[in-house]
């Protein structure tokens, strides 16, 4: 009987492909069904699509519900309320200390966080907003992240310590966490119109939204990392379990929690721009109305303040974490720094003095077109070769081929990578795309990510491959990634938008800028990662560093290089659709134009539901890879 | 409390009778059928439980030092900690102080906790965000005592354990040794009458951990509490041990005092854990001693039956006769020069020459 057993095992071993032979055989298929089926089963753009109209109306319906229907009268229309009546406050608490007042305070604050170096930082901070003639503008945006952040740590702190502290929640909440944090940003400002209509209050739950996974997640890591013994001490002395949340858990996870309100604080200011598509007053609106124009003088001042806000209050709550406790001079000095700007908010007039502004937009706009000039060969010699050789035909390939064909293939090439559930799952997202009216401008967005993708994953894996083999590089090159990885997203399209116009490509620049750092650093780190053992072993067995690279280090942080890919894929959808702002089309365009005209809502609503799904199908194509057997 | 103490049966202030302690899914239906009766690897294979406690029955009388031993993983920390219910016992009685800690409400076994028992940790616990002395006073803060009470308690106990002068330290300020004074102290604030030690000192450097050892002994003196010694260093546990139970796959294989576990171990997992312990440091003469013979001569020194093997040495240098060993005024047997001789030698290595020497 046990014979066959040998004859049996011989031909499975000689007949396994390997694994790449599937991807070219989905590929040769897929090349033959374009060339026969080419030019049928597209599905052109139809602005009046079926989808579009449903949403019209029903917003039409809503708006005229909004004083009848009881889940606004008592629920929608009070959140409303506070949400404004909260944003109104602090604009008008804020506009009122004026702005020696709030130099003063802002510097005080500082003190506190973290001795003079802090205050003086903020207090020039908030200096240069009014250099920088945006005082009102500053003002309006601190109180909007204020108002957001205020909330989130409300809602989400409470969540994160429930979270932190029993599994069964953590089970519960984290998927609704996962599905907040891939969803791009545009998909969920529509749904806020519909709710909260146009202006500061559904800014600030949109911002709220955006910032909340964050909150959560840190403040339940925060409460997770206290050291078990400590508890299990505290418990055998008899402490409730409230003692103990209080006198040691809180205390234990302050650091963390503080750095999840920093985090909370960034992720809010880097709405800010995105919260002004659907009116949120401050600097949000100066950029968007510059990125609209393709004006960087005009944008490029808004953008340096926030960059200049997201500093000062990176360093304030930083430093604020790391420190134990503040001395009595730390008080006085706060005090007389706060009282001071408060006695001279009296005195000086209640404008930031017109004399004391400088103003950029004039030699800015001359530097860019000096730039555009002189660089104009670069540049669109670089515009030129990716549209001609890469773009157009990806993009012509996926618009002409029946959708039919387009779907089989990420079915397949899901399949391959991930296994049937998430191939069933991506396949559904695509039919959904086609049913929404979207197919062409999806496409067009498909396009533009994986360009972006490709060249995103290009760089970053040279750099962190860089830095992993070159200590002296990786130390010239982390702070550079800091700082990137600090500023707001949109900030890169600035540059971008000055080098080479309102393009496609202006978008793939700056979502490659932006997806870079991460995955430049995870990349780094899985190859840093590689016991020091393991290479030990390799190199006394005497392999080159190419060798050592190629056949240890890369294959072993495999892990994280498709992490890095993954991210790299979420964050660079994210941005491709900011991209829309500048020209980018597809998706975007369309989700901008929808907030711009009142009849193009429905089609921008499902604009926004779209790139949500495009997200969670890449990202259920990309996902399970790491879940594939060594190659 | 006097009168519930009273209706402990023979005066024990723990009495432990049937515990078990199964981690893991359904653990009362497998505690319930004969499951339970597996060996460890057997049982997780088939019910994906862990029995971390097996039936296990002892008793601590007032005072005493009991010590549980076993390897790594045989359920020592699990069973102290269902002691007060840290971990939840899965079956089994367990009574402090006369009092039945397994029905007893949260708020009672927070005040069983508070005021009557207290623990020291293998990793400390300690709360790196308090000074030490706020440290100490935790438990005291938990119990609600006002703040100027406790920190004068604190201190009193801070000059106990030898840390004056460290009150307004962080922990992260001290040494290792220092640190699980801290804790020490902390356990001792709240003037428990039981305390119990889950490998308190095996995160220490030996020497340290010889003073620890020798700190605990001059507090068992000095405060006069009942102990709970949890360790996996078989010296550790004959220094400090009146009674030892030594544990092995959750169940406790053999109790006793070191003499009976060296000298009479039930199997051979007991052998093992004993083997290097040189036999005439914890054996008395009691083990050695045999019938005289018909010529020796009974007029030799006269020793009693539970001296240590060791300090007869030089009782037997100085005399050629045998030596009478007695219990009270009944003679027990004789021991001579060769059967002493013969006790050191069959001790393991270099433990018995030492004590040769250090006996010349
Ligand atoms: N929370 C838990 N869940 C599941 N199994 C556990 C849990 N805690 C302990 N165990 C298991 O129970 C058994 C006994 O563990 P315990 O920690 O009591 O051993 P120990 O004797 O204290 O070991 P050590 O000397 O390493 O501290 C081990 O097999 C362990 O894996
Ligand atoms: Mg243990």
């Amino acid at each position: 009987m046990s014979a066959p057993a040998v004859p049996v095992t011989a031909p499975q071993g000689t007949l396994r492909l390997p694994r790449w032979a599937v991807l070219a055989g989905i590929a040769v298929l897929f090349t033959v069904g374009y060339l026969l089926y080419r030019g049928t089963g597209t599905l052109p753009h139809d602005d009046e699509a079926a989808p579009f109209l449903f949403i019209n109306d029903a917003r039409e319906t809503i708006d005229a519900g909004r004083n009848e229907n009881p889940l606004f009268l008592y629920l929608i229309n009070y959140l409303r309320l506070f949400t404004a009546g909260l944003y109104d406050l602090l604009e008008v608490g804020l506009t009122a200390l004026g702005w020696p007042g709030l130099i003063g305070v802002m510097g005080a604050l500082g003190w506190l966080a973290g001795g003079w170096r802090i205050a003086l930082l903020a207090a020039a901070g908030f200096v240069s907003f009014g250099v920088l003639g945006l005082w009102e503008a500053s003002v309006l945006t601190l109180a909007l992240i204020v108002a957001a952040v205020l909330l989130a740590l409300v809602v989400g702190i409470p969540l994160g310590i429930w979270t932190g502290g029993s599994a069964r929640v953590r089970r519960l909440i984290t998927p609704v966490l996962d599905v907040m944090q891939i969803m791009p940003t545009f998909a969920y400002l529509a749904p806020m119109v519909l709710f909260f209509q146009i202006g500061p209050a559904s800014a600030t739950v949109a911002t709220l939204i955006y910032a909340l996974p964050v909150t959560i997640r840190i403040t339940a890591l925060a409460i997770e990392q206290v050291s078990p013994t400590a508890i299990e001490a505290s418990a055998s002395l008899g402490a409730t379990r409230r003692q103990t949340l209080r006198k040691v858990q809180l205390p234990m996870a302050r650091e963390t929690i503080a750095l999840a309100i920093n985090q909370t604080i960034m992720m809010a200011l880097s709405m800010v721009v995105i919260a002004a598509l659907i009116s949120a007053p401050g600097l949000g609106s100066d950029i968007v109305r510059g990125l609209s124009r393709a004006n960087v003088g005009f944008m490029l001042p808004a953008g340096v303040a926030i960059v200049i806000m997201a500093i000062v209050l990176d360093r304030m709550t930083m430093a604020a974490a790391r420190r134990r406790v503040s001395d009595r001079v730390s008080y006085v000095a706060a005090g007389m720094l706060a009282l001071a700007g408060l006695a001279l908010a009296a005195v000086l007039p209640a404008e930031f003095p017109e004399e004391w502004r400088i103003s950029f937009a004039g030699p800015v706009n001359d530097a860019v077109t000096w730039a555009k000039f002189s660089w104009y060969d670069v540049t669109t010699a670089i515009k030129n070769i990716s549209s001609e050789a890469l773009l157009n035909p990806l993009q012509g390939l996926l618009t002409s081929a029946p959708w039919w064909l387009v779907a089989a293939a990420v079915l397949a090439v899901a399949w391959w990578s991930s296994g049937v559930r998430p191939a069933l799952t991506a396949l559904g997202c695509l039919v959904a795309i086609a049913l929404l009216g979207l197919w062409e401008h999806g496409m067009e967005t498909l396009t533009t990510v994986l360009v972006a993708v490709a060249l995103t994953l290009l760089i970053g894996l040279l750099l962190g491959i860089a830095a992993a083999r070159s200590l002296r590089f990786s130390a010239v090159q982390r702070p550079l990634l800091d700082a990137a990885q600090t500023m707001p997203a949109f900030v890169y399209l600035l540059p971008a938008l000055a080098l080479f116009g309102a393009t496609r490509f202006t978008a793939i620049f700056a979502s490659v800028i932006y997806a870079v750092p991460p995955v430049a650093r995870l990349v780094e780190e899985g190859i840093r990662g590689v016991p020091p053992t393991v290479v030990e072993a390799a190199v006394s067995t005497g392999s080159t560093s190419g060798q050592l690279l190629w056949k240890v280090q890369l294959p072993m942080a495999r892990r994280a290089i498709l992490l890095a890919a993954n991210q790299g894929i979420v964050m660079t959808l994210a941005m491709v659709v900011v991209g829309g702002l500048v020209g980018a089309g597809g998706l975007g365009y369309d989700v901008v134009s929808g907030f711009v005209q009142r009849t193009d809502f429905g089609m921008g609503f499902t604009a926004g539901v779209a790139t949500v799904l495009l997200g969670i199908m890449l990202d259920r194509i990309t996902q399970g890879a790491d879940r594939r057997p060594s190659p | 409390m006097a009168a519930e103490r009273s209706s402990a049966s023979d005066g024990a202030v723990i009495e432990v009778a049937g515990l078990w302690k199964i981690f893991g899914p359904r653990s009362e239906r497998v505690l319930a059928c004969s499951d339970k009766d597996l060996d460890p690897a057997a049982l997780r294979e088939k019910t994906g439980c862990t029995a971390a406690v097996r039936n296990v029955s002892f008793q601590v009388r007032p005072g005493e030092v009991f010590v549980v031993m076993g390897l790594s993983g045989s359920g020592k920390s699990t069973l102290v900690r269902c002691l007060t219910r840290l971990i939840e016992p899965t079956a089994g009685e367990i009574r402090i102080g006369g009092e039945d800690v397994g029905s007893a409400s949260p708020a009672r076994l927070r005040e069983l906790r508070r005021h009557q028992v207290s623990m020291v940790f293998q990793h400390f616990g300690l709360l790196p965000h308090r000074r030490v002395i706020d440290n100490i006073a935790y438990g005291l803060e938990i119990q609600g005592m006002a703040r100027a009470d406790r920190y004068r308690r604190a201190r009193e106990i801070l000059t106990l354990v030898g840390l004056d002068g460290h009150a307004d330290s962080y922990p992260d300020q001290l040494s290792g040794g220092m640190r699980q004074r801290v804790g020490l102290a902390r356990a001792l604030a709240v003037d428990p009458q039981v305390m119990l030690f889950d490998e308190p000192f095996s995160a220490l450097d030996p020497l340290i951990r010889r003073d620890m050892q020798a700190e605990v002994m001059r507090l068992h003196r000095e405060v006069g509490k009942t102990m709970v010694f949890i360790t996996h260093d078989l010296s550790e546990a004959l220094k400090l041990g009146e009674r030892i139970a030594i544990m092995r796959d959750g169940s406790i294989v053999q109790l006793g005092t070191a003499e009976e576990l060296v000298g009479a171990p039930v199997d051979d997992y007991v052998a093992d854990f004993v083997r290097d312990v040189p036999r005439s440091h914890v054996l008395s003469l009691r083990w050695i001693c045999r019938d005289p013979e018909s010529d020796e001569h009974l007029d030799g020194p006269v020793l009693p039956a539970d001296m240590i093997i060791r300090d007869a040495i030089p009782a037997s240098t100085a005399s050629a006769r045998p030596i009478r060993v007695v219990q009270g005024d009944e003679l027990v047997g004789v021991v001579d020069r060769v059967d002493i001789l013969t006790a050191m030698t069959s001790d393991a290595g270099a433990p018995a020459v030492h004590a040769e020497k250090a006996s010349a």
